[in-house]
């Protein structure tokens, strides 16, 4: 077999994989089924050996946080600990369904459970709910809870929600999908939340106001609470997006600040696994007096047992079958446990301290828009000696020096963004190489600014024609049969 | 200092020289006086792998898992076999600690499992594409009926099954109150199908689409080609909820002229997990995709003209399209994905229809050992797959804590969706006739 293949183009009539114990019972004949039954089943057909070559092989052509380094600015690329993946499979833990009799699950109930004093604790919010499957379904069930509160009040005529410019594309997508209306506000020059731009589209419709803090250029806000004054004031409520929770943890808490609603994105700020895409979760924390819309269940403890609890009649409903990403909870549980309090501080404190010890240098060589202490990343835009050489050109050059690109042109807001965060787990000595990588990316564009604009050259592929894949749409294996013929 | 976290004691002193602070409080200057956080968070640790393994498993000995317990459980979660290669691939770092492939040069494992996804996917569903997957079947279902909406001019109705398992209809309730979307509940007949008729009189201009589940939630297999004749007749769309397993017997919904396919692919090889993650699977024609949600990976080629995948249509997506996108939908369930693909690589051609002729032949022979006992009887006429309803003419509370004590999860008590004395009971390929027979045993000793 070709290790270069797709898994069909391995498949050979007869071959299989599975292995099953033999029917003990009598077979039923499928046209007792009360439905037309298939004549071909089209699955590939290959031996376990095949299957996993296969497998192993595709594998080698990703990178990985266990390969090397991930400065993704807003994605919190730490290190995913390996303890974390054994607790999460130990079988009592997992092999357990979700119609269990609540008795028979009292250790997970635990462990949610505390799982969610410890997110409320480091948010300063007052109950979580653990159900959202990712961090934008958790802005989802959090716009629906404002919606909720300001429909019971009778304002149905709350209907807006405002925006800053420099906002995660979700934001904007999640107003859409809670029914809103967007007001986009322009930012200052930092970032932040311009108090006067705010100021001007305040009436009475206002519903809310979503923000990240520190802003999506790594500043903090320091004018956070007037901004919850002005909304509060409007009688509108404030919501944290959690995407940026690993610069303050232990150092400042989003409830503390006047946020009424906020998300954690745990597959950031708590180490689990990206998965090449998913599964996270997006637990969801509010203040008291918003307890009474969250999604149902709640998990509660009574006495000495944990139940869930489904009397809730203002609640919002459910975002989702059962109840939350349990699986991925668990890695949360165990992330948190062996940091504790004093380890998550210290893990925001070198996240920050990382992150500016990367600035302080790459600004030398790089435009540094705004040039003030950062939190936990920060933007840069473009070569200061070679301003015609573009970040996608940087970003893919940095790949043949074995690294994985920074976020590019995100945000919006900076011309040729390159948004660098490290993260707490990366040593000094892999700071220090990186940032000699793009130095010497930087020497390359101007002398060779071809080099560049042709890279990567070490890559699995190199450079791939993203419009013929839009033009062509060969989605699946047919798809690619028929183009052939 | 702790052992994640490599700089500390004098290499975080010179870092900070570096930058011309000297303390860690100098990094956290521009944070307002007020808002410091004072004191330390109250959250206990850092334990030690040791401690924690501890913690973990003391919490694990008060659940009792299916090795405890053999279970009889389903209500849209089915514990199926998860062959054993699937954790050995899953567990390689290259594929869950990767990030989402949008530098492809550096992703093509991920992206070429998309794209090998997608293959498998339409070729169950007899659809020509699908997407990378979606968080769970739940959220496959919403996103679906919003696709509906989408495709039909001042549409804000949609008919949804009683059939439908009735915690995704209220995910479906709340995603829709929020956006002024009516949901209308089409009734089951005495058969336990959709009820067609009643379908017809819900029926007005404004509705864009039928939703049935397939099996459906109470075990019965609908009558598809009628439900698509339905679709056709009142030219909205049809979206059938399906379980994957039951394709490896059942003609394939595309080539009953189906529009959207969902589902929840747990049983694809996904453990239980007491409820996620799983992945929310969505096909349908080609003609709808530009306003299909979520990943999507395409074929391409780089500038040596070798072959490589690539994410594409991304303009689609929240990102790019912010406000007017057609999801805010961010991630798609990669890992749980390459989970359901490895499943049906393993099991191939022949392995899927094994598991579906078993899982329905053992439900089968439990209902009629059950019927035969006396105690039960059956509630819907008409055929069932790998789940059957019945209703028993004792308390069932007290079976099923009976039953428990036994050492069996006897099965779903359908009294926590309104219908008091029935019994929701799911039969798997790894159910053998001793158990069942056990089963059967212990429900007439304790009635």
């Amino acid at each position: 077999m070709s290790y270069d293949r797709l898994i069909f183009e391995n498949s050979v009539p007869g071959k299989f994989a599975y292995s099953l114990p033999k029917l003990d019972v009598p077979e039923i004949d499928p046209s007792s089924l009360g439905t037309p039954i298939r004549e071909e089943l089209d699955l590939p057909e290959v031996s376990e050996g095949d299957l996993i070559r296969h497998y192993v092989n595709i594998s080698t052509k990703n990178f990985s946080i266990d390969k090397g380094f991930y400065p993704l600015g807003s994605c919190t690329m730490k290190y995913n600990p390996k303890i974390n993946e054994n607790v999460a499979r130990i079988p009592g833990l997992s092999k357990i369904h979700p119609y269990q009799p609540q008795s028979t699950v009292q250790g997970s109930l635990a462990l949610l459970y505390e799982l969610q004093e410890y997110l409320a604790e480091v948010s300063g919010m007052d109950t979580m709910t653990l159900q959202p499957a990712a961090g934008a379904q958790g802005e989802l069930a959090g716009l629906m809870i404002i919606k909720k509160y300001h429909e019971l009040r009778g304002d149905h005529h709350r209907t807006k929600i405002i925006l800053p410019d420099s906002a995660h594309g979700t934001n904007p997508a999640t107003t859409a999908m809670a029914g809103f209306e967007l007001v986009e506000i322009p930012s200052d020059e930092d970032g932040s939340v311009d108090i006067e731009e705010l100021k001007a589209v305040i009436d009475g419709n206002l519903a809310g106001l979503m923000l990240t803090n520190p802003n999506t250029l790594g500043l903090f806000e320091g004018h956070i609470e007037e901004v919850t004054q002005i909304i509060h004031d409007a009688g509108g409520l404030i919501y944290y997006d959690g995407a940026n929770m690993n610069a303050i943890m232990g150092r400042a808490r989003p409830g503390d600040m006047g946020f009424d609603v906020m998300h954690f994105n745990v597959h950031k700020t708590f180490s689990t696994p990206h998965g090449g895409g998913g599964p996270g979760a997006g637990p969801v924390g509010v203040k008291a007096f918003l307890r009474e819309f969250l999604p149902v269940p709640l998990i509660e403890k009574e006495g000495e047992n944990y139940v869930l609890n489904y009397d809730l009649p203002n609640s919002i409903g459910k975002v989702k079958a059962f109840y939350g990403n349990y699986g991925i909870l668990v890695r949360t549980f165990s992330y948190i446990s062996t940091m504790g309090g004093p380890g998550l501080r210290e893990a925001s404190e070198m996240a920050v301290l990382n992150a500016n010890y990367l600035m302080e240098r790459l600004k030398k060589t790089y435009r540094l828009p705004i040039d003030k202490l950062c939190k936990h990343e920060f933007v840069l835009s473009g070569i200061q000696a070679a301003p015609n050489v573009s970040t996608l050109d940087i970003a893919k050059r940095l790949m043949d020096f074995g690294f994985h690109p920074p976020t590019v042109y995100f945000p919006l807001i900076i011309p040729e963004a390159m948004m660098i965060e490290p993260t707490e787990t990366e040593s000094r000595d892999t700071l220090d190489r990186f940032m000699d990588a793009l130095e010497a990316i930087a020497k390359e564009a101007v002398e060779n600014p071809e080099l560049l604009h042709n890279a990567p050259y070490t890559t699995p592929v190199r450079r791939i024609d993203e419009v013929y894949a839009a033009k062509a749409l060969i989605l699946t294996y047919k798809d690619m049969l028929n183009e052939k013929n | 200092m702790h052992r994640y976290i490599p700089n500390n004691g004098a290499l975080l002193q010179e870092m900070l020289e570096k930058i011309g602070l000297s303390s860690m409080d100098d990094l956290f200057v521009d944070i307002p006086q007020e808002l410091q956080f004072k004191g330390e968070l109250n959250i206990p640790g850092a334990l030690s792998e040791m401690e924690l393994l501890e913690k973990a498993t003391k919490l694990s000995k008060k659940n009792k898992s299916t090795d405890d317990l053999t279970c009889f459980l389903g209500g849209g979660v089915y514990d199926h076999f998860v062959p054993l290669v699937i954790d050995h691939i899953i567990s390689r770092s290259e594929f869950y600690t990767s990030y989402t492939p949008y530098q492809p040069e550096v992703s093509q494992g991920t992206l070429q499992a998309i794209f090998e996804y997608q293959s498998l996917i339409t070729q169950l569903t007899g659809m020509e594409v699908s997407n990378a997957s979606m968080y769970d079947g739940s959220n496959a279902a919403i996103e679906a009926a919003f696709l509906s909406i989408a495709s039909k001019r001042k549409s804000n109705i949609l008919l949804v099954s009683q059939g439908v398992h009735p915690e995704v209809l209220e995910v479906i309730k709340t995603y829709c109150h929020f956006r002024q979307i009516e949901v209308r509940v089409v009734p089951l007949n005495d058969q336990g199908r959709t009820d067609l008729q009643k379908a017809q009189e819900l029926m007005e201009a404004g509705v864009a689409s039928i939703m049935v589940q397939n099996p459906n939630f109470f075990g019965v297999v609908e009558d598809i080609d009628s439900v698509v004749k339905f679709s056709k007749d009142h030219k909205i769309m049809s979206i059938d909820y399906v379980d994957p397993i039951s394709l490896g017997l059942f003609e394939a919904p595309g080539d009953q002229g189906v529009d959207v396919v969902v589902a929840d692919g747990q049983s694809l090889g996904n453990g239980m997990n007491y409820g996620g993650p799983y992945l929310g699977v969505m096909a349908m024609r080609k003609k709808d995709v530009r306003k299909m949600p979520g990943r999507v990976a395409g074929l391409s080629k780089d500038v040596d003209g070798k072959r490589a995948f690539v994410l594409t249509l991304q303009a689609r997506e929240q990102h790019i399209r912010r406000f007017k996108a057609t999801s805010n939908i961010c991630s798609n369930q990669a890992l749980n994905m390459l989970v359901a693909s490895i499943y049906l690589n393993t099991m191939g051609k022949k392995g899927l229809r094994e598991v579906a002729i078993q899982s329905a032949s053992k439900a089968a022979y439990l209902k009629k050992a059950l019927l035969e006992t006396g105690h039960f009887e059956n509630v819907f006429s008409g055929p069932n797959f790998k789940e059957f309803t019945l209703r028993y003419k004792g308390d069932v509370d007290a079976l099923l804590k009976g039953l428990e004590e036994d050492g069996f999860l006897g099965g779903l008590n359908l009294n926590r969706f309104g219908r008091d004395g029935e019994i929701l009971i799911a039969v798997t390929e790894k159910r053998s006739k001793a158990e069942m027979d056990a089963y059967v045993d212990a429900v007439r000793r304790l009635s």
